[in-house]
């Protein structure tokens, strides 16, 4: 579970202390570990222009923000949400996928993750965060999925 | 490869204590996991292991007598009612209550506070003789800054229920009750006092004695949530002095399911009924009933059948064993390893560093070589690995992690099979996680 490339994000952060100008922000907790993530988002012409978030919670939390937020800046909105269902079905398929390293970069290293089932909703909560602000960003509903509950 | 068992304790001087012995008793504490990795168990405040006499039990209840209780004339409805009704017999002797009707049989501690504080809400439409359990705008409800989530949420639902105000009793920076204020948090206007005997999170036993003499002054009842002390300690009503006490079947051995509300019979006599339903009556009609004395008034429906005849049979084993002698060896441990932990550079112990006034269940928070702390959950992911259980998380008291400033603790709790060679594997554990995350 533990990659080294999960546990470079951990230790060194991308994108993270909260930045201006933004156009949403949300709050999301972990309830069962008190994990914590306050996440930021700028959308200018469905280009997702900025990703800024403060968290606070295990290395797979931390460093899955980082690599999110790595990974969806730059995109157009639907590309990154594409890259957020991808992600999600990782995450879902309980160790018997690999992930495409293509497209999801450094996040195919959360792959084992998905081995976990107490652990899933630790890589997922930043990606949930993200999608919920992107939703209130561009003020269009998007299905978050059902918080399982542990 | 040949493997030194961790699990494997050296005694720890209880005089007729045999660790090993017990640990015989209980067939999961030899599995591996993992693919051959003993078992370390060090989550007992969650739930407790079994032994095979409380399997035993359940097995031989379905196998033999099952039936429902209290009701039917044959056989099988006799054997399964005069079962269930001795497990009330035994739980009494066992907590020191004189009377067996003092014994309801609940859920489990959550469902025994929650029938406190809904029977002190329904009070409201009951008549004249429930005018103790009568609250309302201000009055007060008074819990403690360290409640386990079951001892707090109900009492904040009854405040808006009723338009009470809740109150609470701080902690100090060692994790033991603030109670130099007492009189100032627990006035007049206190209608309950609702308190944990033993912290799930700080592992604490609290002086309940001050707290008791307190309500006393100001006419309050008083809750005792014994889910923590129960299981591990020698509990005696009476010494106790308090109105009501919780506890839950799971955490002593006993088959998840069942818990137990204890409650003084005069109070329990003209306490309204939380949950209507059969078994709970005395006649019906179609326009309204009366209700049963307790305790079948607060046992309504068909009950956990064969759960209470395992909370029996586990009542029987631990008194075989006796608390005094359980407590005595649990102590040891906790000492152990109070001893033992603090052996891991900067660890931080969060609740009472030493073993006086402290059970078995032990929170910290563990930091890399820079000083920076480790997220719990990666403290107990890397501890799994190596076949420790311990728990993770804010241990359902959040405000406890608030008041020590933590986001979440990792807890290792004891109990009557705990060996100080799982301490020493936990130890040893640890100096690997700070190894690993200081790379």
């Amino acid at each position: 579970m533990y990659q080294e490339i999960i546990l470079d994000h951990y230790r060194n952060p991308q994108h993270r202390g909260l930045r201006d100008p933004f156009d949403a922000e949300v709050h999301h907790v972990n309830p069962t570990c008190g994990d914590e993530v306050t996440m930021r988002v700028k959308v200018t012409d469905g280009v997702v222009e900025d990703v800024s978030y403060e968290s606070e919670g295990c290395s797979i939390s931390q460093a899955s923000a980082s690599v999110m937020s790595d990974l969806v800046i730059g995109k157009k909105v639907d590309e990154a949400l594409d890259l957020e269902r991808e992600f999600l079905a990782l995450m879902q398929s309980r160790g018997t996928a690999e992930g495409d390293e293509d497209r999801l970069e450094d996040a195919v290293a959360f792959a084992g993750v998905s081995k976990y089932p107490a652990r899933v909703k630790c890589a997922l909560l930043s990606w949930m965060a993200w999608k919920d602000a992107t939703a209130k960003a561009i003020d269009a509903p998007l299905d978050l999925p059902a918080q399982e509950k542990p | 490869m040949t493997l030194t068992d961790p699990r494997a304790g050296a005694a720890t001087g209880t005089s007729g204590f045999d660790v090993e012995r017990v640990r015989k008793d209980f067939p999961i504490l030899s599995r591996t996991v993992h693919d051959g990795l003993p078992l370390v168990y060090l989550d007992s405040a969650a739930t407790s292991q079994k032994p095979l006499a409380v399997l035993d039990a359940e097995r031989a209840y379905y196998e033999l007598h099952n039936a429902n209780v209290h009701r039917g004339i044959h056989v099988l409805a006799e054997e399964a009612t005069a079962l269930y009704e001795a497990t009330r017999d035994k739980v009494a002797a066992f907590i020191g209550a004189t009377d067996r009707r003092e014994v309801v049989f609940t859920k489990n501690s959550t469902e025994a506070l929650n029938l406190v504080a809904y029977a002190m809400s329904n009070a409201e439409t009951t008549g004249p003789e429930a005018e103790r359990f009568r609250i309302g705008p201000g009055d007060e409800i008074v819990v403690t800054e360290m409640e386990h989530h079951s001892n707090l949420v109900p009492w904040q639902m009854l405040a808006r229920r009723t338009g009470a105000t809740l109150r609470w009793i701080g902690l100090t920076d060692d994790g033991r009750l603030e109670l130099g204020n007492l009189d100032a948090v627990i006035t007049e206007r206190a209608k309950v006092v609702s308190m944990v005997h033993q912290s799930n999170i700080l592992g604490t036993v609290n002086p309940v004695e001050t707290i008791v003499a307190r309500a006393r002054e100001v006419g309050a009842l008083v809750v005792l949530d014994g889910s923590q002390s129960v299981p591990h300690l020698p509990i005696d009503v009476a010494t106790l002095g308090v109105d009501f006490l919780a506890f839950t079947g799971h955490k002593m051995c006993a088959p998840t399911g069942v818990g137990v509300l204890w409650g003084r019979h005069e109070l329990l006599e003209v306490m309204p009924p939380f949950l209507g339903g059969g078994e709970m009556i005395e006649i019906v009609t179609m326009e309204g009933s009366t209700y049963a004395p307790p305790p079948h008034r607060f046992e309504a429906g068909t009950p956990m059948i064969s759960q209470v005849v395992g909370l029996g049979a586990a009542v029987d084993y631990l008194t075989e064993l006796g608390m005094p002698a359980i407590a005595a060896h649990e102590h040891a441990v906790t000492s152990y390893a109070l001893d033992a932990l603090a052996t891991v550079p900067n660890l931080r112990i969060i609740g009472p560093p030493t073993s006086e006034a402290r059970g078995g269940a032990i929170s910290f928070v563990v930091h890399d070589e820079t000083g920076r702390a480790i997220h719990p959950h990666d403290v107990g992911q890397i501890l799994d690995e190596r076949g420790i259980a311990v728990r993770v998380g804010h241990h359902c008291a959040r405000p406890v992690c608030l008041r020590f400033g933590v986001p979440a603790t990792t807890r290792a709790s004891f109990h009557l099979y705990t060996t100080t060679g799982e301490v020493d594997a936990l130890v040893e554990g640890l100096h690997g996680v700070r190894r690993f995350f200081s790379r």
